[in-house]
């Protein structure tokens, strides 16, 4: 059994608005153990994006606990979070938004490299960038191309490249094929398996594409606004999905094949607001089988049988 | 076999630009019977969106220039139509769905104000009939009606779209274009929205050209489909022959590269390589390059549609013409 590498703690993300505190990330426990992948998804709004940069400090977590291999980074000073830094990357979703326009490929990724001073010799630097180019499947020639000269394929492997400077453990991917098109798609998600196969990386991976997620992931968390539903290994939420929401969720994905049975649920109305969200389980509005008990109480995450958690009332009752 | 409603033949597009000639579309022929969907599936510049706007005659030119082809839409060449003729059959008769519900509405009317102009200018019919034919539509999309007053800032993404759709269908068309309408959505909306678009299929008998990436979005709602790849159409047959039995290389590897929820795959499948350049389409077949059987024909001489079987056509040299001759 692998330790945890990453273990997050009651995490709480508030943004202030003109309407009130908008709970963007509330009180969401999970761990991730070394090598593994973790899947997060959810729909728009959901809070997995605000997740994934909150537990590198993109954005400064309002509560809770980032234990990055035992040590609580959100108590790190800046020079401590630096250091801390080299082990945790992110790759980011858009890679027309995430690049410098006025830096060329070889800049591009060396900068973390220069920023850490890793390297004495200007010479060992650019060696470590067209290795690093090389190992994602980037001709050195491009070493002084610009990004707009690239299409958005080789542009996330630019990210991808940036991300494996300083030889991190762990990478935050946030929706880090959702922009290119299938067969690209594919490409990059075989690359991102081969590194962490070669390099034993753990990836929590951030997306709203549950297909691809089940691809990828050893374990997966569902999020609904804002929380986590269901946190269960990638075979058992797809066999038997125990929350509500993640039943209709998975439901939903038109399966590419003929006389795919047509059971899908179709939710009512839209996720709501948010912004000051009443007591409850924030999915009550859109649940098939609430009771009032799920209106008076939020339902905590706990674990229905061993390694698989759920955060709803009505579980037993609706498994029997 | 319904009557064709629509029948697309050679039709060829290309935008003259500064680097180049840029074919996006090369010679596509398929047809729609009344009350039949047929899906568009191909990857960004594969010519989807250019052969909707070709159909709708609102290629911008310049750049844009349709080169040859016939679009008969029940037996009449739109091609041939004058604009004034056009804009009558535009939003009537055939209406078109865009794929971003952010901005295809106007931001300063409301929403019901905008189902009814579309009705105002087609049908005969006041100002007070037309809107409340406008508040009986945005009810059919599944949107309460007081609602109508709002505007479109004040609706979520799915009840944007679904407004869309509304005045879309408003003057009840015989045939729907949609471009990529559930791309913008998230995958519970997408399920209302698809649901919404099939039982219109089922009540109305609106013929349907979905253009999509999504093939699970294909297999859920269309009756045929053609691929498409740099312009070109690869493969086109009805639904369940092209999933059971995707002939060409291409369909192949866009099957390869999906992750499948039912199964476990441990790796995914993807085709090689990157498309071409739009203006340096590769000579033969323009797929050869990231072909994993091409031969040495294939460098050379564009394939030929050939009819496999009946109704499942493929432009492959694997399958040469010779063999499949009645």
């Amino acid at each position: 059994m692998s330790k945890n590498i990453l273990e997050v703690k009651n995490l709480k993300k508030y943004f202030k608005t003109p309407k009130g505190m908008l709970h963007a990330v509330d009180d969401v426990s999970f761990f991730i153990k070394e090598g593994e992948t973790l899947g997060l998804v959810g729909e728009s709004g959901c809070g997995k994006s605000t997740t994934g940069r909150a537990i590198l400090r993109l954005v400064e977590p309002t509560s809770g606990e980032v234990n990055f291999e035992g040590k609580n980074i959100v108590d790190f000073n800046g020079a401590q979070m630096r250091e801390a830094r080299k082990n945790m990357q992110i790759i980011f979703q858009d890679p027309y938004a995430s690049l410098n326009p006025r830096m060329n490929l070889g800049q591009i990724i060396s900068e973390p490299l220069l920023i850490n001073k890793v390297y004495k010799e200007r010479k060992k630097v650019t060696d470590r960038v067209k290795e690093l180019m090389d190992t994602v499947g980037l001709t050195p020639r491009l070493l002084n191309a610009f990004p707009h000269e690239l299409d958005g394929g080789r542009r996330q492997r630019v990210g991808v490249a940036r991300a494996l400077a300083l030889n991190p453990k762990f990478i935050v991917q946030d929706e880090p094929v959702s922009a290119l098109d299938v067969s690209i798609q594919a490409q990059i998600l075989n690359l991102m398996q081969d590194i962490q196969d070669e390099l034993g990386l753990t990836y929590l991976f951030i997306s709203h594409d549950l297909s691809v997620v089940k691809h990828v992931s050893d374990r997966i968390a569902v999020m609904y606004l804002g929380k986590v539903v269901e946190l269960s290994d990638y075979n058992a939420i797809f066999r038997n999905p125990l929350h509500p929401y993640t039943q209709a969720l998975l439901s939903a994905i038109p399966v590419p094949r003929m006389d795919a049975p047509d059971n899908m649920i179709i939710l009512e109305g839209d996720v709501p607001s948010p912004v000051n969200p009443p007591d409850g389980c924030r999915f009550y509005g859109r649940c098939r089988y609430r009771q009032d008990i799920c209106k008076a109480k939020t339902p905590e995450l706990r674990e229905y049988e061993p390694e698989r958690f759920v955060a709803c009332h009505l579980v037993e009752e609706l498994q029997r | 076999m319904a009557k064709d409603l629509l029948k697309v033949k050679d039709l060829s597009i290309q935008y003259n630009t500064d680097e180049g000639v840029v074919k996006a579309v090369d010679n596509m022929t398929f047809e729609i019977g009344v009350g039949e969907t047929i899906g568009i599936v191909g990857e960004t510049g594969a010519g989807k969106t250019t052969t909707a706007l070709g159909i709708m005659q609102l290629v911008p030119s310049p750049p844009g220039q349709i080169v040859q082809g016939e679009i008969f839409f029940k037996g009449e060449d739109l091609l041939k139509k004058k604009e004034e003729e056009m804009r009558k059959i535009r939003g009537n008769k055939i209406s078109m769905i865009f794929q971003d519900p952010m901005t295809s509405l106007n931001p300063v009317m409301t929403t019901e104000d905008q189902v009814a102009e579309v009705i105002l200018l087609h049908q005969e019919v006041s100002q007070k009939e037309a809107l409340e034919k406008a508040r009986d539509m945005i009810e059919t999309v599944g949107i309460p009606r007081e609602r109508g007053k709002e505007y479109p800032h004040q609706f979520s993404g799915g009840m944007r779209q679904r407004i869309v759709i509304a005045i879309a269908l408003s003057c009840n068309p015989e045939l729907l274009i949609a471009d990529e309408p559930t791309t913008a959505l998230d995958v519970t909306i997408q399920a209302q929205v698809l649901k919404l678009m099939k039982r219109l299929k089922d009540e109305f008998e609106t013929s349907m050209i979905m253009i999509t990436h999504d093939l699970g979005v294909v297999a859920n709602i269309c009756d045929k489909v053609a691929i498409m790849y740099t312009g070109y159409v690869v493969e086109y047959a009805k639904v369940r022959d092209l999933f059971e039995n995707p002939l060409h290389p291409y369909t192949q590897g866009l099957f390869g590269s999906i992750p499948n929820v039912e199964e476990d795959e441990k790796r995914l499948n993807p085709i090689k390589g990157l498309m071409p350049d739009p203006t340096e389409i590769p000579e033969g077949c323009p797929f050869n390059p990231r072909c994993p059987k091409a031969m040495d024909i294939c460098r050379k001489v564009l394939p030929d549609r050939v009819e496999v079987e009946e109704g499942h056509f493929v432009n492959c040299h694997l399958y040469p013409a010779e063999e499949y001759k009645k």
